[in-house]
């Protein structure tokens, strides 16, 4: 269901704890499968379940729990905008209306060719770079501007 | 800066990389205990005397926590740290991992020493993951030195320290929540009693502090707590790492004697944004009562300076908002980060933080009801300390603060349908 390399990754997350505490490498697993997966399907999900020899509503409960896991397909860039006070008074707002009337769509939308999907969310703990983005979770990019958000779109193939 | 605990190396080239560490005199507090066989005891008297307070928003003493771990206890036992940075203007941690996390990582290995841990996690904050990466970069660096790991500097004392990362949780930020988080659980606080130091990761008993508070610690064991202390002022001891957000000139982390007063501190972020006015300050992050531009430029940045006006240094993040902002469409967004964050554990909380942002809402949309703003005093005051955790307060206070400060600003919205700040 996920291959070795992700596997290879998920033990070395496993090792962090004590024996008989795979459990707490379910957030790191469901991340993992979600990079080689782009979301996370429920047979997916249950894969992880199993292979860390956990109940399968665990690692539900977990998936649902945390906004950054995705439990329908996204598009191949998942830009995620912060939108909380902070960045808004540092121009979240022009950020966000900028980046839907480029992309045609609104959030929790993906583009008709499958290539973006904008989200909103909650304070990433960057906020003295703001206005600020990050692509499928992981990579930030920081006091945005038109001219920044038109270079970071055409550097994603 | 002078006197900078924390980022004094951090304008250095690749300042997280071990080999630049060690050139500004890192790991020579943990050279020092080791070498020197340091008592636990002498340790904690020493983080008493500096007055360190808990950096994550608390302000809780660190020697007095530290001293409730039962450190002969046989066993596992945990330090955890918590670098779950969401708290809306907070930022300081992310800049204490990706650019000095050595001494964050000693800072660890110090505390381990004293409170008899076996293990250590540093949990990180999910959205900034870069910094996980970086974190977990640096462990490898002091595992390959031997300053962690077994037999730590020979010392025969074997102690090792993992990077867990979160996944868009502000409820984790709450220490038993955290620990739930890390034993693979949904992330709901824990009832207390039982405190961590008794039963926390795992059921073992656990002491959880602060990123800052935790990379406080070699300071204090190469200089003595009374050094530390001398930093700020009596019962505030130390500098602090403030992060400036909002509508100033340079926003970002300014690391300063707790005391300093708050106008040096605007003046070091550039000031207003050009052209504007100070309006009001949220001092200590989004859960904290704002304080009105007035008030604000006479405080000094420390926990009694701040409680005395009415709010709360908190993580010290410091919202600066000029006289543009609508103080009603300020709270309708950070009502819904508490609605949206709310862990659902608490009736108050889960159904509270919804009603509280629905209020504000339709205020914001000029259709406030009369008895709106009674409403909003009454759900606010009924979620205040009927939760597990401070989840409840935290959406309860800033709607307090603003009503206290800028209830006109409320009722010109329900009156006249429109805003007083933008006429719109």
């Amino acid at each position: 269901m996920l291959s070795s390399e992700s596997l290879i990754q998920i033990d070395r997350e496993v090792a962090k704890y004590p024996p008989n505490n795979k459990q707490s490498a379910v957030m790191s697993a469901l991340r993992i499968a979600q990079i080689e997966k782009g979301w996370l399907a429920p047979e997916t999900i249950e894969f992880v379940a199993t292979y860390l020899e956990i109940p399968a509503i665990a690692a539900w409960e977990v998936a649902t729990f945390y906004n950054m896991y995705e439990l329908k397909p996204v598009g191949k860039y998942k830009l995620t905008v912060c939108t909380n006070l902070p960045c808004s008074l540092m121009g979240a707002q022009s950020v966000v209306e900028y980046l839907q009337d480029k992309l045609g769509i609104g959030f929790n939308e993906t583009t008709s060719d499958g290539k973006f999907t904008l989200k909103m969310s909650e304070c990433m703990g960057s906020c003295g770079e703001g206005p600020l983005l990050t692509i499928n979770n992981h990579k930030m990019r920081v006091q945005l501007t038109p001219a920044k958000i038109d270079e970071i779109l055409a550097g994603l193939e | 800066m002078a006197n900078e605990v924390i980022f004094h190396s951090i304008h250095l080239p690749e300042s997280w990389k071990l080999e630049n560490y060690l050139k500004t005199g890192g790991y020579d507090a943990l050279k020092k205990v080791i070498a020197e066989k340091i008592p636990a005891e002498e340790i904690i008297a020493q983080v008493k005397t500096s007055a360190l307070r808990g950096r994550g928003g608390a302000g809780f003493p660190t020697g007095l926590k530290w001293s409730f771990m039962p450190r002969q206890f046989p066993g596992d036992k945990y330090v955890v740290c918590n670098t779950d940075e969401g708290e809306p203007g907070t930022f300081k941690d992310k800049d204490i991992v990706r650019f000095n996390p050595h001494q964050l990582i000693e800072g660890m290995i110090i505390a381990g020493y004293t409170l008899g841990a076996t293990a250590g996690y540093n949990y990180i904050h999910g959205e900034i993951f870069e910094c996980y990466e970086r974190f977990e970069a640096a462990l490898d660096e002091a595992r390959a030195a031997n300053l962690l790991g077994k037999n730590i500097l020979g010392s025969g004392w074997d102690f090792d320290i993992h990077a867990h990362h979160g996944y868009g949780a502000y409820v984790c930020g709450e220490e038993t929540a955290l620990l739930e988080s890390i034993e693979g659980k949904k992330g709901q606080p824990r009832f207390k009693p039982p405190f961590p130091a008794s039963f926390g990761l795992y059921g073992k008993p656990t002491t959880i502090n602060n990123t800052e508070t935790l990379a406080s610690i070699p300071y204090i064991v190469k200089h003595g707590g009374q050094k530390f202390l001398e930093l700020g002022k009596p019962n505030n001891g130390g500098t602090k790492i403030f992060s400036v957000s909002g509508h100033v000139n340079k926003p970002g982390n300014y690391e300063i004697g707790m005391g300093t007063p708050f106008k040096d501190l605007l003046e070091m972020a550039g000031g207003v944004r050009d052209g504007h006015k100070l309006k009001a300050v949220i001092p200590g992050g989004s859960s904290v009562p704002v304080v009105p531009a007035e008030i604000m430029m006479d405080l000094t940045m420390d926990y009694d300076s701040i409680a005395k006006a009415g709010s709360m240094l908190g993580a010290g993040s410091v919202i600066v908002m000029d006289e543009t902002v609508c103080m009603v469409k300020a709270l309708e967004r950070l009502s819904y980060f508490y609605f949206e964050e709310s862990c659902g554990q608490c009736t108050p909380c889960r159904e509270g933080t919804g009603w509280l942002y629905r209020v504000v809402q339709r205020i914001e949309h000029g259709e406030g009801r009369q008895e709106d703003l009674d409403l909003l005093d009454s759900v606010a005051g009924n979620i205040m300390g009927r939760t597990i955790c401070a989840l409840g307060d935290a959406a309860a206070m800033p709607v307090q603060g603003m009503l206290k400060h800028y209830r006109d600003e409320f009722e010109y919205h329900s009156k006249h349908k429109k805003c007083m700040v933008s006429g719109v």
